[in-house]
């Protein structure tokens, strides 16, 4: 994972899968070998049968993600990209913080937790282990909180993001039969980009 | 001439339907899975197969007597696959090769990445350990589908022996739709031996894949209007029209549009360079009048092409005046490299098609008279004053005179590449045949035995430097076990040519590492059995070229040229198509 550059905005794509042995591998290595840094990405099942979600938060210039959108769509097990920064979404990441706990410490750890929604979900005499989930900003956050009693273990889980309302990033069941091929839809974005 | 060893007389062989199988309970053969991969490549039009046996793949070879194909067998897995890159190009159809095991299967890697640069349909088939050793180390074992991931079009590990069928199905298919590119099958030796149904299916499709061929109408109109307002149009002509099988429809368009034309190192062939509407090629060692035209154009239409580095050198002086029209089946090349003002995605001879109706006859007589005014006379007079030794535009030229320019030919990758380039006048498709994105030193050998072998009614010859010689030149037994007629010129310089040429340019004459001994190359044309012709004069050239044809056999021409001669005109590297150099610090002009 890169680090994010500041200089880059963050963009979130969907990217559905098909759910076959290697395809997280070429969707990497494609990333890797062009050069694009993602930030996090996570996997796992969809809604259908067969088909893997990927969210994946790249750092990149604008006009990059379009091209990042490409390259994913040559991979032949990618179904659908869908560029969801610009639109309302639900973001969420989940971390897991082992927070090292004096006796004395135990209470305002747990009062911070409180204020951001956090749980504690084991304890031991010398530790917390803290349970968050919400946008990425707020796990900063309560990281950030937390850091001065010592962080003695964490994971986080990278972001989900789906767009609110009833659009959804799904594909049907034969891609394409909306009358327009996926290429077809990107020309139309490159179209549209390129007359303004 | 010494004769091909003697092989066992070979049984007439039959084609699969027409060969007795146990029958499953639905009527359907039963094969091993070796079969089913013989019997496939059979189904798919299949005639020739480049490889090398080993280990993994003996139950392979195991089917190969009985079934309906040609194998040839190379001296290198990696001439393998540029042979089938080679067949490939110059018949338009899947170009096949086939290798072992771990080394085996490793040695392809070269070959198909060349394939992938240049969009070329290979179909590679390689074993793998059994199952059972799978991910254990065992002998001859490596992951080629992970090592073969970013130089492929697609690649796949076939685990049971049902799917082999439809995954060499779905191979061609990816191999020669869309963008076409390499694709790998990777077989355990097991599921070889393993027996199944064979049932070839008649239709594939992916979920995931489905290339736009077709373009939008509503871009083909905008492209139509732009040209429709150009005062100073230019075509970048590009490997896709050919790989479209576009060129008439190209021709026409040229024609009824008078649009003249700079050409990809690929591009070179897909309309006869004759026509004066034809330019020559574009880029670093391109003619100036192309650069010259490149920068004052007021629109360029790149049909095919992938504005690569050495076609457009410094981005941010390419073609700065103009509007540009993009047309590409792959959507990820528009605005990769160069803003594109009207993007066409699709097949470019679909495009041409819709757009031919659109664009209006138009005297381009003044835009074209002042292109022509840019022509670097200095250096044509100079090239063809007639020189005391062999040159490359006399020996180019010769060889297109004497074949007139009918022939297919082969390049390695350097001097000799940009000489041929330059100077051979290609009239036809599908007949120039250079490795352009990888520059696959040792390209040249190989592809003109694919070349030769799927076109075998065609003159071949392969012009290769002495340093890209020297890393195929093993080929040359295949080329006598083959008995093909086939026409080598080396380029010989004895030096690396090109690395030589950037150490004179750029490097104050720092020549390191690129002086090359070579052996004699008549007596190894003679020691492998072929015929060795040394030209040491430029008297010596014609017949020299005239005797190789003459030759029904394998032929290597020495040609002994001016040790340091470079290529002109040359852009520097990094630099603008306007910064063309046309002599080196000396003021030599070669």
């Amino acid at each position: 994972m890169a680090t994010p550059n500041p200089r880059q905005q963050q963009s979130t794509l969907v990217v559905l899968v098909e759910d076959q042995p290697g395809v997280l591998t070429r969707v990497v290595s494609m990333m890797r070998r062009r050069s694009f840094n993602i930030d996090s990405i996570t996997v796992g099942h969809s809604e259908q049968p067969g088909v893997s979600r990927i969210t994946m938060v790249v750092s990149a210039p604008e006009d990059q993600v379009e091209q990042i959108a490409k390259q994913l769509y040559k991979v032949i097990e990618v179904l659908k990209v869908t560029d969801v920064t610009h639109v309302p979404t639900v973001s969420r990441e989940l971390a897991l913080i082992k927070v090292a706990a004096k006796p004395q410490y135990r209470s305002e750890i747990m009062q911070i937790a409180e204020i951001y929604e956090a749980r504690i979900v084991d304890a031991t005499p010398t530790s917390l282990l803290v349970e968050a989930t919400g946008a990425e900003s707020k796990i900063d956050a309560l990281i950030a909180m937390l850091r001065g009693y010592g962080i003695r273990e964490m994971v986080r889980s990278g972001q989900l993001a789906m767009a609110r309302g009833s659009a959804v990033a799904s594909v049907p069941e034969t891609a394409g039969s909306n009358g327009r091929s996926r290429d077809q839809r990107i020309l139309a974005a490159a179209a549209n980009g390129a007359s303004n | 001439m010494v004769s091909a060893p003697p092989s066992a007389a070979t049984p007439a062989t039959l084609p699969w339907s027409e060969r007795e199988w146990p029958l499953d309970r639905h009527g359907f053969p039963v094969m091993t899975g070796a079969q089913i991969v013989t019997s496939s490549l059979e189904a798919e039009g299949v005639d020739t197969i480049f490889g090398y046996p080993g280990g993994a793949v003996i139950p392979l070879y195991d089917a190969l007597p009985a079934a309906n194909l040609h194998h040839v067998l190379v001296r290198f897995e990696q001439w393998a696959a540029l042979a089938a890159d080679g067949y490939a190009r110059a018949t338009g159809r899947v170009g096949v090769c086939m290798a072992t095991s771990g080394p085996g299967a490793t040695n392809l890697v070269t070959g198909l990445a060349n394939a992938q640069l240049d969009s070329v349909p290979v179909v590679a088939i390689t074993g793998q350990v059994n199952q059972s050793l799978i991910g254990k180390d065992g002998f001859q074992e490596v992951d080629i589908q992970g090592i073969t991931l970013p130089v492929t079009k697609h690649n796949y590990l076939v685990n049971r022996v049902e799917d082999i069928a439809p995954t060499i199905k779905e191979a061609f298919w990816l191999a020669r739709s869309g963008r076409p590119g390499p694709v790998l099958v990777d077989i355990p030796k097991n599921v070889f031996t393993t027996k199944g149904s064979f049932h070839y299916p008649e239709t594939v499709s992916r979920r995931g894949y489905q290339p736009t061929i077709t373009p939008n109408i509503r871009q083909i109109r905008a492209a139509a209007e732009l040209i429709g307002q150009a005062e100073r149009p230019l075509i970048m002509a590009g490997h896709g029209i050919m790989l479209a099988n576009g060129t008439e429809e190209f021709a026409a368009f040229v024609r009824k549009s008078g649009i003249p034309i700079a050409f990809t190192l690929l591009g070179l062939g897909c309309f006869p360079e004759d026509d004066p509407l034809a330019l020559g090629m574009m880029g670093m060692h391109g003619h100036r009048e192309v650069n010259a035209a490149l920068n004052a154009c007021d629109l360029l239409i790149n049909i095919g092409a992938r504005f690569d580095d050495r076609a457009t050198g410094r981005l941010d002086d390419f073609a700065r005046n103009a509007k540009i029209i993009h047309v590409d089946i792959d959507p990820a090349e528009i605005g990769k490299n160069v803003h594109c003002d009207v993007p066409v995605v699709g097949d470019a001879r679909e495009a041409l098609e819709l757009l031919l109706p659109l664009i209006q006859e138009t005297d381009r007589s003044e835009w074209t008279s002042w292109i022509a005014s840019q022509r670097n006379t200095v250096l044509q007079d100079a090239l063809e004053t007639t020189p005391a030794g062999p040159e490359p535009y006399t020996i180019i030229r010769g060889i297109a005179e004497a074949t007139n320019g009918e022939a297919i030919v082969c390049t390695d990758v350097g001097q000799h590449q940009m000489w041929t380039a330059q100077y051979f006048g290609f009239n036809y498709p599908d007949r120039w045949l250079s490795s352009g994105g990888l520059g696959t030193m040792g390209y040249g050998l190989p592809a003109a035995i694919g070349a030769k072998m799927g076109r075998p009614e065609l003159e071949v010859w392969t012009v290769v430097g002495d340093g890209g010689f020297q890393m195929s030149l093993n080929e040359l037994a295949t080329c006598m076990q083959e008995k093909l007629d086939l026409n080598i010129a080396v380029i010989n310089n004895g030096y690396l040519g090109m690395v030589r040429q950037w150490q004179d340019l750029f490097h104050a004459k720092n020549y390191s590492e690129v002086d090359i001994l070579a052996p004699d190359f008549v007596k190894l044309a003679e020691a492998y059995g072929a015929t060795g012709i040394r030209v040491t004069t430029h008297e010596e050239i014609a017949p020299a070229i005239e005797r190789a044809r003459s030759i029904p056999g394998t032929v290597v021409i020495d040609f002994v040229i001016e040790p340091e001669m470079n290529v002109w005109p040359m852009v520097p590297p990094g630099g603008s198509n306007n910064e063309m150099m046309f002599s080196g610090p000396a003021g030599e002009l070669d």
